[in-house]
């Protein structure tokens, strides 16, 4: 009988305390840490869907924030033209995602190292700047949504209902990630992020599996975009500005990559660690660009590295 | 015809301001592989320089030199202190170590400056126009930004063609290890580069100052043009951030002021303007993504790289 | 945008027992700009309100006044999130500033999903006159359209036929365009909308005028923008070339960057720093003493912004928890208004005077605005037919 690995723990954990949440917000009586907790929770989402293509694939994506985008406008702009059953937006939003990671990932996997990072970031200003010219939605301006997505008698508007399907999207997404990754699939996507040319010796077409771990990628982080946009009933370009691309990077990379739990935590912390050095003074950022270098530079494997991967390791 | 003459020279203007960003953007990228995001704080803090030192000394081109020598020092020094840690890393670590170094910047500028900024205006001496020609006149604060960026653009392209310090710098960003192997002293030459580099920004910093008024977080986007300069250039290539730049800035400057009347035909005015201004950018975007997957060694390389 | 959200969790995980609204207390939430080249739009703004509270000692009726501000950065998303901050954790009783339209327009929903009055102390964007106008917000100020409409009126009388419209990109900029040219009975040769906040060279927009030649320009650039485009339409060789007019654009805030540029320069206001009645004497002598400076509209506003909600408190025995009658108490804006007179319409819109000002020299040396004339008298905006609310 195997012990169950300290990841897996700290997973069941973390979700636990994640679905206690609401019980505590209700003794408290105030529903704003619920409000937090959700845009955490989303977030996080967003992060481990990033997880997939950084942490497994190796691609240093500075445009993720763009499927965010295109998840959130997708709800809003069908909630404009009166469609609001989220059984037609959320299909529709996704499949817009993912095919827009299509055509952005097949372009952009055709080159390597920084012009990767540059082309989706030119690729997700462009989206940028589809949104800003969106006069007929709000332009620059952005887009409020009146009503959230309706689900037949779920009520999206019911602040502890909507979370845990935020968190419910958040366990899925892990464990789709964390599964993928032990399949060929994702055995492939992590050979070809280390050795390229042995993984095509060995005859797989690593650019096609590195597309469909990017369109998965972008499908699931349109998935937190359509929560996003629930969540706020707003969305504007600045969603996909790309200072939450780099947000998401460093989420990632700070929780610990190619670990499905690890852009959780990554996520969780950032936020904590923005209010607690925020709380402590208003330049927090003197304090955390400081830290993101130290983090670079001595602890690569992200905080998930504090668990080793199997018992009985370190 | 005066009319698009002027827009020329506007979009001549644009082009030479992120010229001067952009120059020392391209040199570093090419010498040292380094992808650097805190170049546009480099350009935001010499515009608070300009704006303290101006203030500070009464004089346009006394404060200036200041700002533009403070801009320097300050870009050796983070070279020494905080970049030269990350230079060999992955780009993914570059990427994340200088974009700490933006937030840093960001929240620094807050702190010394406070939160609303400063204004800093044009000049007395060059607040005024000239008249060009028959319905042509132009601000004469422009004009002299036109002529700074290109006496810049010469005398940085004398430099990389024309002297030692410019072989070495040619010969490192086509192959830094055999530059190093052959006794060029590269990171002595990287040193320089980047101070130079940083002294750029600060003039541009100087002369967007009264321009874009000086606020927390003006060299965010300046920076992301420059990257999509320098990469439509080609990495390394002080010719071709010169030419990308203009390119980029006729389109963007072409775009506002023609496209709104194309689309009028078809949309409101209001709508006009807005899909005009995104379609000026989106065009700058999908350049850079042409560039990058047809020709990803840019459109005017340095020569014999790559 | 995220620290914000979790600054809250923090404190009200720690501060749960506090929660509620606390007996002898009343909670002002205030959302304005404090950061950026605008903060000094929102320092202005906060500044009057500010002025107001000591005018009545810190005190609405019986109640203690505690003030929580937040900066909105000029974002509506960010206005959104502070504003539910301050409505889901902080739990104001009210919420006020709100300087921007599309930041308004972004916060509105949470206010009234929480049934928390919205009280804007500038901004009026045209939807929330019309078809969104909800019985929880109120405006102390104006509906975007009516003052450059009584800037066209105006440039007719002058006898303007042909004009260059030039406003920024988003919510507000578009009423202002749309409401000078609603007056306006000559012909629009150029019609310009540039992007919001972020753009500030104006050299594409400049070379367009001169090349069109109109027989003015009329331009809407609030804050810091105003006084940059003031200025790069001299630099142009513009200025005194084509005849400029403009709507909060120039003001106590640019005059002291523009100074002689500014001279002359008329435009229109729903309240000028002359106006001759004894709350504005004092409340201007009042500013000029504390701030040393003198007031803008915008901290007139404020002030009145104040002075109207602790109206209510005094209507209502400062019975927060009675919502229609704090209603019914701020409907009938019982308070003396630094404009002399102020009454609501069906919309829970003023409904005001609108006069002609332009910029002077003061004794000093100081630069400001003198009223010459009045355009239109108690004007209720064009959208309120379409409110439901009647």
């Amino acid at each position: 009988m195997k012990r169950p690995s300290p990841r897996l723990l700290l997973a069941c954990v973390l979700f636990i305390l994640l679905a206690l949440a609401p019980i505590l917000a209700s003794i408290v009586g105030n529903d704003y840490p619920l409000i937090v907790l959700t845009r955490v929770v989303i977030l996080a989402t967003a992060a481990v869907s990033l997880d997939l293509i950084l942490g497994y694939g190796g691609m240093v994506s500075l445009g993720h924030a763009a499927f965010l985008g295109i998840g959130a406008y997708a709800v809003g702009i069908m909630t404009a033209e009166d469609v609001t059953s989220g059984f037609v937006q959320w299909p529709l939003a996704i499949l817009a995602a993912a095919i827009a990671a299509f055509v952005i990932g097949a372009l952009s996997l055709r080159t390597r190292g920084v012009y990767f990072i540059l082309v989706t970031l030119a690729f997700a200003q462009m989206v940028y700047f589809v949104g800003v010219g969106l006069d007929a939605y709000g332009g620059e301006d952005g887009l409020v949504i009146p009503t959230r997505s309706r689900f037949g008698i779920l009520n999206l508007a019911n602040r502890t209902t909507f979370y845990f399907i935020c968190l419910a999207c958040l366990v899925a997404t892990v464990a789709l990630v964390a599964h993928l990754a032990r399949t060929r699939f994702g055995l492939v996507l992590r050979g070809a992020a280390l050795n390229e040319r042995r993984m095509r010796a060995l005859g797989f077409p690593v650019y096609r599996y590195r597309l469909a771990a990017f369109v998965i990628a972008g499908a699931l982080c349109g998935l937190a975009g359509i929560l996003l946009a629930n969540h706020s009933e707003f969305v504007s370009p600045s969603i996909m500005n790309w200072g939450r691309s780099a947000d998401l990077i460093i989420m990632v990379v700070l929780g610990g990559m190619g670990s499905a739990i690890g852009p959780l935590i990554g996520a969780m912390v950032f936020m904590l660690a923005e209010e607690t050095l925020s709380h402590l003074t208003t330049y927090w950022q003197l304090i955390f660009g400081p830290l993101i270098l130290i983090f670079v530079r001595f602890a690569r494997s992200g905080l998930i590295g504090l668990f080793p991967e199997r018992s009985g390791d370190g | 015809m005066s009319l698009l003459i002027e827009q020329t020279l506007n979009g001549v203007q644009l082009a030479l301001l992120l010229f001067l960003v952009a120059a020392g953007l391209t040199l570093v990228f090419g010498i040292m592989d380094f992808m650097n995001l805190s170049h546009g704080s480099l350009f935001m803090m010499g515009a608070y320089f300009a704006a303290t030192f101006v203030a500070l000394t009464g004089s346009f081109i006394v404060g200036g030199l200041l700002a533009i020598a403070c801009t320097a020092l300050l870009g050796l020094a983070i070279e020494a202190i905080w970049l030269r840690p990350l230079f060999g890393r992955g780009h993914l670590d570059q990427v994340l170590g200088t974009f700490g170094l933006v937030l840093f910047f960001n929240d620094f500028v807050r702190l010394v400056w406070g939160a609303a900024g400063r204004t800093l205006a044009v000049p007395q001496f060059l607040a005024g126009h000239i008249t060009l020609g028959p319905a042509l006149t132009y601000p004469v604060y422009r004009l002299v930004l036109i002529g700074v960026g290109l006496v810049v653009a010469a005398g940085l392209y004398l430099l990389v063609q024309r002297t030692k310090t410019g072989m070495i710098i040619r010969a490192a960003a086509s192959d830094r290890d055999m530059a190093g192997a052959i006794g060029a002293n590269v990171t002595l030459v990287s040193t320089f580069v980047f101070g130079l580099g940083a002294a750029l920004a600060g003039l541009a910093g100087l002369f967007a100052a009264p321009l874009l008024t000086v606020q927390i977080g003006m060299g965010d986007n300046i920076l992301i043009l420059a990257l999509v300069i320098i990469v439509i250039g080609g990495l390394g290539s002080i010719r071709g951030a010169f030419l990308a730049a203009l390119i980029v800035g006729l389109i963007d400057a072409l775009g506002r002021a023609y496209l709104p009347e194309l689309l009028r035909l078809v949309l409101s005015p209001v709508a006009a303007s807005t899909a005009a201004g995104a379609l000026s950018s989106v065009a700058i975007y999908i350049l850079l993504a042409f560039v990058l997957l047809v020709k990803p060694q840019g459109l005017f390389p340095a020569r014999g790289a790559r | 945008m995220v620290r914000t959200f979790a600054t809250a969790a923090l404190m009200s995980a720690c501060a749960v027992v506090y929660a509620h609204a606390e007996a002898g207390k009343i909670k002002i939430g205030y959302v304005n700009t404090f950061s950026g080249p605008n903060a000094f739009i929102g320092n202005d703004e906060k500044d009057g309100f500010e002025l107001a509270l000591d005018h009545l000692g810190r005190k609405m009726g019986n109640l203690d006044v505690q003030m929580i501000y937040e900066d909105d950065q000029i974002k509506p998303e960010v206005g959104r999130q502070v504003t539910e901050k301050l409505l889901q954790s902080d739990k104001v009783d009210v919420v006020t500033g709100y300087n921007w339209s599309n930041v308004l327009l972004a916060s509105v929903k949470p206010a009234v999903d929480a049934k928390t009055f919205i009280i804007s102390g500038n901004a009026g964007p045209s939807q929330l006159a019309g078809e969104a106008c909800s019985p929880w917000f109120f405006s102390a100020s104006w509906q975007n359209d009516q003052t450059p409409m009584a800037l066209g009126e105006l440039l007719n009388q002058r006898g303007v036929k042909k004009l260059f419209v030039l406003a920024p990109n988003y919510a507000a900029g578009k009423d202002m365009a749309a409401g000078v040219k609603k007056t306006f009975k000559g012909e629009v040769v150029g019609e310009e909308y540039t992007r919001w906040p972020g753009q500030v060279d104006f050299s594409t927009e400049l070379s367009k005028v001169r090349s069109v030649k109109p027989d003015a320009v009329w331009v809407f650039y609030p804050g810091q923008a105003g006084a940059q485009f003031i200025q790069q339409y001299s630099q142009a060789g513009l200025l005194g070339q084509i005849p400029i007019y403009s709507s909060f654009t120039v003001d106590a805030l640019t005059l002291p960057q523009l100074k002689e540029l500014a001279l002359g320069h008329v435009s229109t206001q729903e309240w000028v720093q002359d106006l001759d009645n004894p709350t504005n004497k004092k409340f201007v002598a009042d500013f000029r003493k504390k701030y040393g400076r003198y007031p803008s509209y915008y901290s007139a506003q404020n002030y009145d912004a104040a002075m109207l909600i602790a109206s209510a408190v005094v209507a209502t025995a400062g019975k927060l928890d009675d919502k229609d009658a704090f209603r019914a108490a701020l409907e009938k804006a019982n308070f003396q208004s630094v404009r002399g007179k102020f009454r609501y319409n069906s919309n829970h819109f003023p409904i005001q005077d609108f006069y002609a000002q332009e910029v002077v020299k003061d004794p000093q040396g100081d630069y400001t605005m003198k009223t010459i004339g009045t355009v239109f008298t108690d004007m209720k905006d064009v959208f309120y037919e379409k409110c439901a609310m009647k």
